[in-house]
């Protein structure tokens, strides 16, 4: 039992938890500023992939891996923008469109990376950003074992999550947000443009999903690998419903679901298989949707082109 | 109103060619930016998927699992029912099938391989019913729903041909099916299995069902308009939990076809997409299962074509699946494909 508590409690477990959660977190960001005006966003998971793609191309062309962030940004809201054309602007099913990006950036990707690094399913590896220790945290007892030395996406991370918040909870931005997600008749009303807060919205969160991705090709890793978000975008998907909406409550889940991912191969020497953890995400938002968990309502223009008239 | 109605008509199957046409088109660019011909690469994407019967057996060998897995996603979407979970029925239904196939090995073929059959089916029913119940009794949306159960399904699968039924070798998967469970080869060596006509049959009955029977009359009525349809005396509930049953049998058969037929054991992770693929089928024919047919027809053709051309030329086949997904934008932006074909018509 003592071995197990150990296991839990471990302060290496945590830091991995932290890591595993950072690429989640920033989808998680843009699904939620998407959600919040009103268009349903299942693309996260192509956007992050183009993200780590454009970061370790980036990375290896220039040898400067915060170019490769710049340009995961930028590759994540250009996806993000022939999300919200399609959506918007040609009122395309907002859950078709998700799909096909997610298709396109899959094959996109990998037609690339064939092209240009030849016939392998990897790239060659790519200047990262280092990990760097933060002074006075790293000297408190156990907490600074796991926030004091980190990468500085981690502590992006956590930094976007307390921006995301005032900015949808505190600004008239956001309010206009939540308006036109909430019902964008009556914002329009008022004289709230729904397709330019709709446009912005979708293109922030193609580029907070792409700085999701970058964290996984220059950071986590050195090097882009086919299909390497392997299902994060659904996570932070998840995430998104399970934390209800909100950043916070995204922040929550990320940290939950980073921290199942960390402990599934420790967990795997007690005889529980690895597969259990994977599943477990994808489980509990179920449970939670259901309304065992406090019932998670989404907003109520979610997924309805909008039409002026 | 005669003429009106020609035009309904001719936009119905105008729209898919445009969209198939401006995927090229822009795939084209694609090519041009590898330093290569598009004509060429065309031709031979054509020639090596169409141009002789040997080719086009392994085009409808390609084609089977998406045309069940098109109609699995034009089923449900008859119903109203957004079916992106198709994937995972298709998971539950293949793992299923191999069960019966690799388990029940003493019976005679006559009994062997319809239990197996049957068996995915049943698998992916029941893992599509999951969703139907979900959105009839809690009224949850069943996108997010079938999402989860897309990568439940994967781990759940990937956990049985690993553990408790890994076939005994270094490779993630199962033991083979016994011979007496294991579809026919019609042209070998290509890999065309008998599939393809039981393919056939699923697209006759989902034919028939939605537009020959009154439960295919509720499911539409239903996915036209659900408050209408309730008012008219329509188990809307029942209906959506039998739309998604019948649509996740539809994906389990692409499961039990690519395991009975092409593997003949389950592996991990085989799919690659073909759930998904199932929804590009779906949308580009307009949701009706002959127009669900002739684009999993192309899509297997493409998909076909691609090696030939990936080997030929220095075009990667990842082309193909960027073609795919843009006639899936085109697709589903026909207001887009309708308003150039007013431009044309007004000019």
């Amino acid at each position: 039992m003592g071995d197990i508590l150990a296991l839990l409690f471990n302060t290496a477990v945590f830091g991995a938890a932290l890591r595993m959660a950072t690429p989640l977190i920033f989808a998680a960001l843009g699904g939620i500023f998407s959600e919040r005006s009103g268009v349903v966003n299942i693309a996260l998971e192509g956007m992050m992939l183009m993200g780590a793609f454009t970061a370790m191309f980036v990375s290896h062309q220039t040898g400067m891996p915060w170019l490769g962030v710049l340009g995961a940004i930028l590759a994540g809201l250009l996806v993000g923008l022939l999300h919200a054309v399609f959506c918007i602007h040609y009122r395309a099913n907002q859950v078709v469109v998700g799909t096909a990006i997610n298709i396109f950036a899959g094959g996109l990707t990998v037609f690339l990376l064939r092209y240009y690094f030849g016939a392998a399913g990897t790239s060659p590896s790519v200047a990262t950003i280092p990990d760097i220790t933060i002074p006075l945290i790293s000297q408190i007892p156990w907490i600074g074992r796991i926030i004091g030395r980190q990468n500085p996406l981690v502590y992006l991370a956590l930094i976007a999550v307390v921006v995301a918040h005032i900015v949808i909870y505190r600004t008239s931005w956001g309010l206009r947000l939540r308006a036109v997600g909430e019902h964008p008749r009556a914002a329009d009303t008022v004289g709230v443009n729904v397709f330019r807060m709709r446009y912005l919205a979708v293109a922030l969160s193609g580029a907070l999903a792409g700085l999701g991705g970058t964290y996984l090709s220059i950071a986590h890793l050195s090097r882009f690998s086919e299909g390497m978000t392997a299902g994060r975008g659904f996570i932070a998907l998840a995430a998104v419903i399970f934390g209800k909406w909100t950043p916070y409550g995204a922040l929550g889940a990320c940290l939950f679901f980073g921290y199942a991912d960390a402990l599934q191969m420790r967990l795997q020497d007690i005889g529980i298989p690895t597969q259990f953890m994977n599943m477990l995400p994808y489980v509990l938002t179920m449970v939670a949707l259901a309304g065992f968990i406090g019932k998670s309502v989404g907003p109520k223009a979610s997924g309805q082109p909008y039409i002026k008239g | 109103m005669q003429s009106r109605l020609k035009t309904i008509r001719w936009q119905g199957i105008a729209t898919p060619l445009v969209a198939v046409f401006l995927a090229l088109l822009v795939g084209a660019g694609f090519i041009l930016f590898v330093g290569e011909n598009p004509l060429t690469a065309y031709r031979i994407l054509f020639m090596e998927s169409l141009g002789s019967v040997r080719n086009i057996a392994t085009t409808l060998q390609r084609a089977t699992p998406l045309m069940f897995a098109g109609l699995a996603v034009a089923f449900a979407y008859r119903a109203g029912l957004f079916n992106i979970g198709a994937e995972g029925q298709l998971y539950m239904g293949a793992f299923a099938a191999a069960w019966v196939g690799f388990t029940f090995t003493a019976l005679p073929r006559l009994i062997h391989l319809p239990l197996a059959i049957l068996a995915g089916m049943i698998g992916g029913a029941l893992w599509g019913a999951i969703p139907g119940f979900l959105k009839a009794k809690l009224g949850i949306h069943e996108v997010i729903n079938t999402i989860m159960l897309n990568f439940i399904a994967l781990y759940l699968t990937d956990w049985l041909a690993t553990g408790p039924f890994h076939g005994g070798s270094w490779v993630p998967e199962t033991a083979r099916v016994s011979a007496s469970a294991a579809l026919a080869r019609l042209y070998p060596p290509t890999r065309l299995s008998s599939g393809i006509y039981l393919a056939l049959l699923a697209a006759l009955i989902a034919y028939l069902i939605l537009w020959k029977t009154k439960q295919g009359y509720e499911l539409r009525a239903v996915g036209l308009n659900p408050q209408a349809a309730e008012y008219g005396g329509i188990n809307v509930a029942k209906n959506t939990i039998i739309a998604m049953a019948i649509s996740g049998a539809l994906a389990g058969l692409a499961g039990t076809e690519q395991i009975l037929g092409l593997h003949q054991r389950f592996i991990v992770r085989f799919s690659a997409d073909l759930g998904f693929m199932g929804v590009a089928v779906a949308l580009l024919g307009k949701n009706h299962p002959v127009g669900v047919l002739l684009a999993a027809i192309l899509f297997g053709a493409l998909q076909t074509g691609s090696a030939a051309m990936d080997r030929l030329t220095s075009v990667p086949r990842e082309l193909i699946t960027i073609i795919q997904a843009l006639i899936i934008f085109f697709v589903a932006a026909d207001y887009l494909i309708r308003r150039i074909l007013r431009m044309k018509e007004e000019a």
